[in-house]
């Protein structure tokens, strides 16, 4: 496994990534993002979970640069009071966390599917696929919507925002395992008529020891181009649920139910409770999005395309 | 393909989808709330509702009360809405003619202008037109649609106040069907919406008909086109671009569930009266009948929008041309 | 003056890292009727040569010296639109592979009426009559239904034989066909040659049969052209420079050949590859190849010259006559 990484990480790689200002650009940013939401407990000004820390007085101030701001609040404050710079370092916290362990679950389950489909063949690999094709036609946000609208009205508003965060995984993660699944067969066809696999056979090596041990590190390239674009599909799926209520709930906001509290203040004015984190978050989203293009040019890996 | 293997798969995927569709609708119809409280309150008696309860088949086994559901719903009785007190049916269908345009102008954008932008950009795709709408085809991507449903509201209509903001405006009824096509404040009223729907899609087909046709132009039966000598419009537009178009086909059938998705979104900004408006509303309000009827039309929407695809798809790939002779 | 002249032919694809040079200065000429073979291996410049002529050459790849006269015009420095008036028309060409070059999702009517249409102002039945006309010509069985069939309908031959028929619609002065037979199974390679030698024949047409198969080119041309990276190494008739080769690669092509007479012997194969257009050996560049190599031949480039009734370029042509 190591051995692939390094191939795909060969020097010419960070040549190429050095070269590219998009690419390091994107990067840089991306890295950013991380380390302000690892962060955000130490460099957030304010706990806007903390009651305690938080006075109504303050609410609806606006961003310093304006007339009225407050330079305690570089950004401004919400209707309750709350520093905004703060919230949407959280926020891009649980955004960042939900995108990446739905991206996790979704290559588990994915990769899984894509070796055995591949590797088995035959009517398991016939039914696996055919499943994969209606699940993708079905479209992830639908299916994640109509999936938390039951989960919701079944559990009642105040469970459901308890479980929230562990749902929204779930959905967007089982939902997505598809796009991983198809690459991987592809893939693993592929380098099943290689003549390593057939020697590893010769040798008397079991078959899921062979899959494990010999296929799927020559997987890796496509995997990880395809994670990049999957965290950015998974933000924009989260925010977008709970732009709608069927995500993350007000007192514990994601990037979208900021986006979601702010909206209606817009028409009032008070633009910054919603413009501000929906920068956020398309900085973000694009950041992921130039990193995976560039990964896709310069790994060129074996996709799975549409024909 | 003959065509009778043809309808066989298409109606048996089509049952496959109604089928788990159905049994969802069911069960979400068994567990939401207990249907007798709808109907009497919490004030009778225990011996009263275990008579009921009899009475109205719920003690009867799953298989019977889903094949009862199943019976109803076909006959097109879906339950009543709790809200409304109409036929959960009745109230949907209202609702579709609202999200039915939407959708309609929305597909009209993303079709009139990401066919000629991705052929130009596959043509040239070094000019400084192709470089600029590739990046801003990224960006495009990278906003999501409620926030270009957000911004444009922010920019058209409390900005500048060009455009209304919200609502359908001015609409005309034809008795079975109230349209916003028909009046100037109706139409006003859909332009932002509908280009917040497109917004997304756009940049999306945009690269896709731009890639595939880089890769049709490539191939050697557009060489022996140009080696005919034939004028470049038909070059470009009868023999590439018809090649393009199967892959393009193909990615807008599996589009179609993510573009309804999408209007519940844009819906939700703009308080456009369609079907997923009344949807969200539904979830809120716990109003079961109407949350399965939506899902069950939904599906039904899904299954009709992908026999049309497939059946286009056939029209323009005489490979699986389902009616012809195989040479 | 000759039907078709080419003087000095170069071709280059001016690339971000590198100019690379496909053609490095190729003449030829074609008498009307006359049939002319290229041959060499993939990479030597052969198909670039055939394309350059009706500029068909792809991106980012361009004409950048030389001149092409056909008819008394020069081709070379014509506009598209005017050069869309001899594709096809005056010039026509036939691809590698009938799989690929006809257009899967357009019928073979319509592939062929267009190409009517583009260069004859005709009525529609005219058009079709005539291109009905055109695939009886090509021996191709039931017409009427193939007029209306998709290529995927069709053989592999019968598609090479549509093919045949577009390129002989408007009765060009001269056939471009680019390795005609290759893609075909075997039974039919003969069968569909000798159907295009019957045509030209009949029609008057010139060839330009682009090959690496040396047994046709000796069978079906009265001249043939020998590349080597971009340049012309050998030419002369065909009869000559097969019976007695003097470029020492002509001679390993032909001695790759299996002959008749040595049946059961190994076949000799020339070591080492074609260079590639970014590495092309100093002076000749065939020397890291060749057996006769000495110190001129890595130094100097040798000039295409005649020898006995031929042109070779080769330092020592001479004594391996």
């Amino acid at each position: 496994m190591i051995a692939a990484v390094q191939k795909a990480f060969e020097s010419n790689f960070f040549y190429q990534f050095r070269r590219d200002p998009v690419a390091v650009g994107s990067a840089s940013v991306l890295l950013i993002f991380v380390a302000m939401a690892v962060l955000a407990p130490l460099i957030a000004p304010q706990n806007p979970y903390d009651p305690l820390q938080i006075d109504l007085m303050d609410s609806e101030i606006p961003p310093v640069w304006q007339q009225g701001g407050d330079e305690r609040f570089v950004f401004g404050t919400d209707p309750q009071g709350r520093d905004m710079w703060s919230t949407i370092l959280y926020g891009t916290g649980i955004s960042l966390l939900i995108g990446v362990f739905a991206v996790m679950l979704q290559a588990v389950m994915g990769v899984s599917m894509g070796l055995v489909s591949g590797y088995v063949g035959g009517r398991i690999d016939s039914f696996l696929m055919r499943l994969a094709d209606i699940q993708l036609s079905l479209s992830t946000l639908m299916v994640a919507i109509i999936a938390l609208a039951v989960f919701q009205a079944a559990f009642g508003a105040e469970l459901y925002s308890d479980l929230a965060i562990v749902m929204l995984i779930l959905v967007i993660g089982i939902a997505e395992w598809p796009q991983y699944a198809r690459t991987v067969r592809a893939n693993v066809l592929a380098e099943k008529e290689k003549e390593y696999v057939d020697a590893a056979r010769v040798i008397g090596l079991s078959g899921r020891r062979i899959m494990f041990r010999h296929i799927l590190p020559n997987t890796l390239t496509p995997i990880l181009v395809i994670s990049t674009v999957q965290v950015a599909n998974a933000i924009v799926a989260e925010a977008a649920l709970s732009f709608l209520g069927l995500g993350m709930p007000v007192n514990q906001p994601s990037l979208g139910s900021l986006i979601r509290n702010g909206f209606d203040y817009i028409l009032s004015g008070q633009w910054w409770i919603t413009v501000i984190p929906a920068i956020v978050l398309i900085i973000l989203i694009l950041a992921i999005n130039l990193l995976g293009d560039w990964l896709r040019d310069a790994l060129n890996p074996k996709l799975y395309k549409e024909t | 393909m003959d065509t009778l293997a043809f309808l066989i798969k298409r109606l048996g995927q089509a049952a496959v989808v109604m089928l788990v569709i159905s049994i969802i609708g069911f069960s979400i119809q068994d567990n939401l709330g207990d249907p007798l409280r709808e109907l009497v309150g919490q004030s009778v008696s225990e011996e009263v509702r275990d008579e009921l309860r009899e009475e109205m088949g719920l003690n009867d086994p799953f298989f019977v009360q889903y094949w009862r559901f199943l019976t109803k719903a076909v006959q097109g009785d879906l339950g009543t809405s709790y809200f409304f007190k109409k036929p959960a049916l009745e109230v949907i269908m209202g609702k579709f003619p609202a999200t039915f345009e939407l959708v309609l102008a929305a597909t009209f954008i993303i079709i009139f202008v990401s066919v000629p932008v991705g052929i130009y950009c596959a043509i040239h795709p070094k000019s400084f037109f192709s470089r600029l709408a590739m990046a801003v085809s990224i960006v495009g991507i990278s906003v999501p649609v409620f926030l270009t449903a957000i911004f444009s509201i922010y920019i058209f209509a409390i900005y500048l106040d060009w455009l209304p903001s919200y609502g359908r405006g001015d609409t005309v009824d034809l008795g079975f069907w109230r349209t916003g096509f028909l009046s100037l404040d109706g139409l006003s009223h859909l332009i932002l919406p509908a280009l917040a729907l497109s917004s997304i899609m756009l940049p999306l087909f945009i690269r896709l008909i731009r890639g595939e046709m880089m890769e049709v132009l490539r191939s050697e039966y557009v060489r022996f086109a140009w080696a005919k000598g034939l004028h470049p419009s038909r070059v470009y537009l009868l023999h590439a671009f018809k090649n393009t178009l199967l892959p393009v086909i193909t990615v807008g059938g599996v589009q179609v569930g993510t573009l309804i998705a999408y209007t519940i979104l844009t819906e939700t900004v703009f308080q456009w009266p369609g079907m997923g408006f009344l949807f969200l509303e539904a979830v809120n309000r716990v109003d079961t009948p109407l949350i399965i009827a939506y899902i069950i039309v939904v599906g039904l929407i899904f299954v009709i929008t992908n026999t049309i695809v497939d059946l286009v798809y056939t029209m323009v790939n005489p490979m699986v041309r389902i009616t012809g002779v195989k040479g | 003056m000759a039907l078709l002249e080419v003087r000095g032919l170069e071709v280059a694809f001016p690339l971000r890292a590198a100019r690379l040079q496909a053609l490095r200065g190729v003449d030829f000429t074609l008498e009307e009727g006359e049939r002319l073979g290229i041959v060499g291996e993939s990479g030597a410049g052969k198909s670039m040569a055939a394309y350059a002529i009706l500029n068909l050459i792809s991106e980012p790849g361009r004409i950048s010296g030389g001149e092409i006269w056909f008819d008394g015009q020069r081709l070379d420095t014509l506009s598209n639109d005017e050069m869309r008036g001899i594709r096809g028309n005056r010039i026509a060409m036939i691809f590698q592979d009938p799989m690929m070059t006809l257009n899967p999702v357009l019928t073979v009517g319509t592939q062929m009426i267009e190409c009517l249409a583009a260069h004859r102002t005709m009525s529609e039945a005219q058009a079709q009559d005539l291109c009905i006309a055109k695939l009886r010509e090509v021996a191709i069985p039931s017409p009427e239904a193939r007029f209306n069939a998709y290529p995927h309908e069709l053989s592999g031959g019968l598609r090479q034989r549509v093919v045949i028929a577009i390129a002989l619609l408007l009765d060009p002065a001269i056939i471009i066909a680019d390795e005609p037979t290759t893609a075909l199974d075997v039974t039919i390679q003969a069968e569909i040659m000798g159907l295009m030698m019957e045509l030209c024949d009949n029609h008057r047409v010139g060839l330009i049969l682009i090959t690496h198969d040396l047994a046709v080119v000796s069978d079906v041309t009265q001249k043939m052209l020998v590349m080597y990276a971009g340049r012309v190494v050998e030419t002369g008739t065909t009869a000559q420079v097969i019976a007695r080769p003097a470029h020492p690669y002509t001679r390993g092509l032909l001695q790759s050949l299996p002959q008749k007479n040595t049946a059961g012997g190994m076949l000799n194969q020339i070591p080492g590859t074609m260079p590639s257009l970014a590495a092309v050996p100093s002076g000749c560049a065939f020397h890291p190849r060749c057996e006769h190599t000495d110190a001129r031949c890595s130094s100097e480039l040798p000039q295409l010259r005649a020898v006995g009734r031929r042109m070779v370029s080769c330092h020592h042509a001479e004594a391996l006559k």
